[in-house]
């Protein structure tokens, strides 16, 4: 017990608190790049240094408040085009045999054995003007013109969907293959006729898979930053690539930590939402 | 039937190979509580399904009031079931399981709130209105189960093994519950079960089903006092068969005698040949017991007797089944109530006399 309690203050709380302490600090151009944590006066007396402009700067600068907008634009963008897709899918892969539900979900999950950085890449190299899905278009005379996806906001669209779609589809499939079919009967009977049947019961009853879905897919979109930094173009700046920038091109580690906490902060208060009402849809089963 | 509120034509269904129900013709008077018994596997259920429409027939129709329902889908029927497993909505307070079906007819809130009432009150289900399938008994949710598919006063009710996952006593009260309903509310019941004290205790009419076909429809008496085959006799309480040789055949009787030598007179209305085999049932219950005679003295007494030693007996509270095992190695099964002996139950290793009438003796068809 005690062993878990320190392992985790150590692992989880330890790195937290020094993104704090650096938030809490001013840039310097010295080594480390930000003001100590204590200052000494003329006496020789100690006191704690904490200066909060960072976090003003955060609410004042509209170059933050912009990425804010343009990541929780793209993180539910992506949210929902994954809800739409991986909801019949999961249906399908639930209603189908044993043996081919495994089948389907083994394809589901197969993309994760490459590392994600390969996959986007070889999205750069299909969507390229010169690439696969360009060429394929001009070919067939769909096209006339290489297509100029690469580098655009659909492209990033594409790659946070593809990226994504499977934490949304896993849940909502175990939440769909845990419906009893002879509730749809029962509904049926009942006088629905299909698609108030699913309204009616299928859907509410795999509520809590959409929502953990939506979590595992809006949370982590929210500050991604390989897929936008590849496939999106110059103009936009979402969360993660404000944050990089202040890092390592800036060298504004406090503003970086900072942004990083609020960043961690609204994650945090989406968990806890998702948890209250995941309780209370939970009151029944 | 003059007018039945249900009629299957020739409906039958097969799955992969198994026929689950051969092709059968079935009518359903209006006001009936109409059991369908079978071992499990007999295709009972499957009829059921084919009723309520969640599987189609091979061939077929189903008519309802003379109009063809075998190509309406299941929310279009004119029927309700209430489910094996009861499918209650979990997401759903009982009171909302119950509207579901009133919500889907359109009606007024405040005629839904009012019709939702009644059942629940019908039902004693006014304490567990606004709680949630999972926290209720065993015993509450059959009647929610029940009271929901009562709710849009169906013309006819399926039930599928309604009381099946109830425990004995509970089961007995809700017998009479269901009883009470039918009658209350004048639906028309199909009742699926394989409990034949069920099917017996419960229905108006019943039919016996084993392997997708009805073996012989009736009233419970009919069926039990008079089952046309070895089988029905057989799935319905305890029976002696045996299995005889014709003699001599009459009008109104009919003489015939087994391979240990024993005669035997029973009546039939039908004309058996001469050395046909008969096989006769014989319900233990109708097998008097007395103290081992001479044959002639029997004989005064009753055309159909034998005797035996007592081999075994099992109490079962108000009555005993007792095994008796003749010289020739035939074992009878009698069943003697506690009243009728209280001079003494017989103990295993005594010599007992048995008799019988010959109206007692059921010749069957096959």
């Amino acid at each position: 017990m005690l062993l878990c309690w320190s392992w985790t203050l150590g692992l989880l709380l330890l790195p937290l608190v020094i993104v704090l302490r650096i938030s809490l600090a001013e840039p310097r151009l010295a080594q480390p790049p930000y003001s100590p944590l204590w200052r000494t006066d003329v006496e020789g007396a100690a006191s704690l240094d904490l200066r909060w402009d960072s976090y003003r700067l955060l609410l004042e600068d509209p170059v933050y408040a912009q990425a804010w907008w343009d990541s929780l634009g793209l993180a539910g963008g992506t949210a929902l085009l994954c809800l739409l897709l991986a909801y019949p899918m999961a249906w399908a892969i639930a209603a189908s045999s044993p043996g081919r539900r495994r089948t389907l979900l083994l394809l589901v999950m197969l993309p994760f054995w490459t590392s994600l950085l390969l996959r986007i890449y070889a999205w750069m190299g299909l969507l390229a003007p010169q690439g696969m899905l360009s060429q394929a278009l001009i070919w067939s005379g769909l096209r006339d013109l290489p297509l100029t996806l690469l580098h655009s906001p659909p492209a990033v669209f594409i790659g946070m969907v593809y990226a994504y779609l499977p934490f949304m589809l896993l849940p909502i499939h175990a939440s769909l293959e845990k419906l009893d079919a002879q509730l749809l009967e029962a509904a049926a009977d009942l006088g629905c006729p299909p698609w108030l049947a699913f309204l009616r019961v299928a859907l509410p009853l795999s509520l809590p898979g959409v929502m953990a879905g939506t979590v595992l897919v809006f949370v982590p979109a929210l500050g991604e930053f390989v897929i936008p930094d590849l496939l999106g173009g110059p103009g936009t700046l979402l969360l993660g690539q404000v944050l990089w920038n202040e890092f390592f091109v800036n060298r504004a580690w406090p503003i970086a930590a900072a942004l990083a906490l609020t960043l961690l902060g609204s994650m945090g208060l989406v968990l806890a939402s998702h948890q209250i009402l995941q309780r209370r849809l939970g009151q029944h089963t | 039937m003059s007018d039945p509120l249900l009629e299957l034509r020739g409906i039958s269904k097969h799955f992969a190979g198994h026929m689950a129900v051969a092709p059968l013709d079935l009518g359903i008077a209006r006001g009936e509580l109409f059991c369908l018994l079978g071992a499990s596997g007999c295709g009972k259920s499957t009829l059921l399904r084919v009723l309520a429409g969640f599987e189609a027939p091979d061939t077929g129709r189903i008519l309802f009031e003379g109009r063809d329902i075998t190509e309406d889908p299941p929310h279009l029927r004119p029927l309700n079931m209430m489910f094996q497993s009861y499918a209650l909505f979990p997401h759903l307070r009982v009171r909302d399981n119950i509207a579901f079906g009133l919500k889907q007819a359109r009606l007024a809130r405040e005629e839904i709130n009012r019709q939702v009432a009644g059942m629940l009150s019908l039902l004693q289900l006014e304490d567990c209105a606004d709680r949630y399938p999972r926290q209720i008994s065993g015993g509450q949710r059959q009647r929610v189960a029940l009271a929901r598919a009562l709710a849009r006063r169906p013309p006819l009710l399926l039930l599928d093994e309604p009381l099946g996952a109830l425990d004995r006593k509970l089961r007995e009260n809700t017998r009479e519950e269901l009883r009470r309903l039918q009658a209350e509310l004048g639906t028309t019941f199909i009742l699926v079960t394989h409990d034949q004290e069920e099917a017996l205790s419960l229905a108006t009419r019943m039919a016996v089903m084993s392997q997708g076909r009805l073996l012989q429809v009736g009233s419970p008496h009919e069926i039990y006092a008079r089952p046309i085959r070895r089988e029905v006799a057989e799935f319905l309480g305890r029976v002696n068969l045996i299995d005889t040789v014709v003699d001599r055949c009459d009008q109104r009787h009919v003489h015939c005698s087994t391979a240990d030598t024993l005669t035997l007179f029973a009546c039939s209305s039908k004309l058996h040949a001469r050395g046909a085999a008969l096989c006769l049932a014989l319900r233990p219950e109708q097998i008097r017991l007395g103290p081992p005679g001479t044959p002639d003295d029997a004989r005064n007494h009753a055309p159909n007797h034998d005797s035996g030693t007592v081999t075994g007996v099992s109490y079962l509270g108000h009555l005993s089944v007792l095994e008796v095992r003749t010289g020739s190695g035939r074992v009878w099964r009698v069943q003697v109530s506690d009243s009728a002996t209280a001079g003494g139950m017989p103990a295993a290793g005594d010599r007992v006399g048995l008799s019988w009438d010959a109206e007692a003796l059921v010749v069957l068809d096959a």
